[in-house]
């Protein structure tokens, strides 16, 4: 019987990834019920970086000149079977969710998709899945071990990273038939702009605005919080703005401390990518926008007139800590 | 060149999720269908190669329900050949890829988006890959095809990627990769003759045992701070006093 869990460490520019971080923190919570050890296992470029993060658990590393999701779930199911392992654990990252998809096509093994809660189950896992961009949420178990499960950014807790000793060679050589498809580059994105799935504040702005040069104002109250700018599906369609930005059921899905929403009515699929935020903020000039009904604190006015006004303000509230 | 494009088909995203009487699955009685939106960018993705290098574009939808109407409006988009592989019971991404790939032959290339709007697994494509034998570069948000070979870009936290290989291969798409055409009446009239099969299988047992499904908790939400900027002071207040958000 498999027991024990393979978590993998994404490490992007030498750190290890906060999603990362928490895969790791509730693998070693779940194997305290389930049994069995918790190994890292780093692949690609920056692997050997990983030990900066890896505490006390062991760590296998697999070192890649160019990062190939194909080779890196070969090399995690390796590592799965090397250490006869019940699961591989991936924070579900734009990276972690190819990679977790991948390696459960590898082992041919049930896949636990984006989890935002895990419980231990006897020897297995009971998984709560967001679906329909968070409108439900699904409690699923693997029929069969071993399972692979991605875990959502920012639903579990993490500890501050501890280094470890530095990783030993997992006993695995990449095969070249997975090298076909490689990340060959990689630009960051613009200093100081943060993306909506990893930002604490992100400020959004909608149809309501008006023009695409409106959105200026989103971008100053943004950069007054340090927050990440989002958009809605329609300014996203106009092309006012990337969809990158695009926040709902066909863009991210996001939960930050503070959603400030400015002009976006709340259509369905926009409110399913962003219900689950701490607090959300509405600024409409329609008072039955359906935004009002999950927000927390609106504000019923025209957003050119209330935003400019809230960015100073605010600057001001935060300037004087 | 054999192009292949798999479609889902999937609630229209204005839809409201009930829980149906067993309790752990969706009642979507009332939902309007549509094919996946992430598909949308697959199959014009896969009609765009086949004009620049020829071939034949087949698009294969895998479900219970009859998606004619649906599998009609891709073939009047530019697909040339319609699949549906109807079945019985609960899919998986593991079963939809093997009932594709047992139906398809072996294609030089492979469209799908990047995931279906209802599960939110994005896996199909992966254990489809694996199945065929093709590498997977997946949620593009460019794609360049080329003499053989492609560069993509693929958007990751805070950074754009760049993706580099050569056909055959699959490729799994996020918006922004292109711009997918409408199908005008001449094309809508022609996609009647085109050849559309449909044929029965049976799925691979479930990998995932649904033990409930839970609707999230209703935000009390609806309380109005004020009017016009006037507010401003009070919202600021209540941000950084009453809920810490500052």
């Amino acid at each position: 019987m498999p027991k024990g869990i393979i978590v993998h460490l994404e490490v992007r520019g030498g750190v290890v990834k906060r999603a990362s971080l928490e895969a790791l923190a509730e693998a070693q919570r779940l194997s305290a019920s389930l049994g069995g050890s918790v190994t890292a296992l780093a692949v690609g470029p920056d692997a050997a970086a990983a030990h900066a993060a890896s505490g006390s658990v062991k760590l296998l590393t697999c070192p890649l000149e160019h990062w190939s999701t194909e080779a890196a779930a070969n090399a995690l199911a390796a590592a799965l079977r090397a250490e006869d392992a019940a699961f591989a654990f991936i924070g579900a990252t734009v990276q972690g969710r190819e990679l977790a998809a991948a390696t459960a096509a590898v082992l041919d093994a049930p896949y636990l998709a984006d989890v935002v809660a895990l419980r231990a189950n006897g020897t297995t896992l009971e998984a709560d899945r967001p679906i329909f961009a968070g409108k439900a949420v699904l409690v699923v178990r693997p029929v069969a071990l071993p399972a692979v499960v991605s875990l959502r950014p920012g639903a579990f807790a993490s500890n501050a990273p501890v280094a470890g000793a530095p990783g030993s060679p997992l006993a695995h050589t990449p095969d070249a038939t997975a090298l076909r498809v490689l990340v060959t580059a990689l630009a960051a994105a613009a200093a100081g702009r943060k993306d909506v799935s990893e930002a604490e504040i992100v400020v959004s702005g909608g149809r309501g605005l008006g023009t695409p040069e409106a959105f200026q104002m989103v971008e100053d109250l943004a950069s007054v919080l340090g927050a990440a700018v989002g958009a809605s599906r329609a300014v996203v369609d106009l092309g006012w703005r990337s969809h990158a930005e695009q926040v709902g059921q066909t863009g991210k899905v996001v939960a930050p401390k503070l959603y400030i929403a400015c002009g976006i009515s709340g259509a369905i699929q926009h409110l399913a990518g962003m219900t689950t935020s701490r607090t959300i903020v509405a600024i409409n000039k329609d008072p039955e926008a359906p935004i009002f009904k999950v927000a927390d604190y609106g504000i019923v006015g025209d957003v050119a007139e209330v935003l400019p006004a809230l960015t100073a303000a605010l600057k001001a509230a935060l300037s004087g800590r | 060149m054999h192009i292949l494009c798999c479609l889902a088909r999937v609630p229209d995203t204005t839809t409201r999720i009930h829980v149906a009487a067993d309790g752990r699955s969706p009642d979507l009685k009332d939902a309007q269908w549509i094919i996946n939106p992430w598909d949308d960018y697959a199959l014009e993705a896969a009609v765009q190669l086949k004009e620049a290098l020829g071939g034949e574009v087949t698009v294969v939808h895998v479900g219970p329900v009859d998606f004619q109407k649906d599998l009609r409006a891709a073939l009047a988009k530019g697909a040339d050949k319609a699949l549906q592989i109807q079945t019985t019971g609960a899919l998986g991404p593991h079963s939809i890829a093997a009932l594709i790939a047992a139906h398809c032959g072996k294609p030089d290339a492979v469209f799908l988006g990047k995931q279906s709007v209802d599960g939110d697994v994005g896996a199909t494509g992966a254990f489809l890959g694996k199945l065929l034998g093709l590498p997977v570069a997946g949620r593009l948000s460019a794609l360049t095809i080329k003499d053989g070979t492609f560069t993509a870009r693929r958007e990751i936290e805070g950074g754009v990627e760049t993706v580099e290989g050569s056909l055959p291969a699959l490729f799994t798409l996020d918006k922004g990769v292109n711009e997918p055409r409408r199908a005008g009446l001449k094309e809508i009239m022609a996609a009647k003759k085109k050849p559309l099969e449909v044929v029965k299988a049976e799925p691979l047992p479930p990998r995932l045992e649904a033990l409930k499904l839970e609707l999230p908790r209703a935000r009390q939400g609806g309380r109005i701070v004020g009017t016009g900027a006037g507010a401003v002071s009070e919202l600021v207040r209540l941000l950084r006093d009453e809920a810490k958000a500052l």
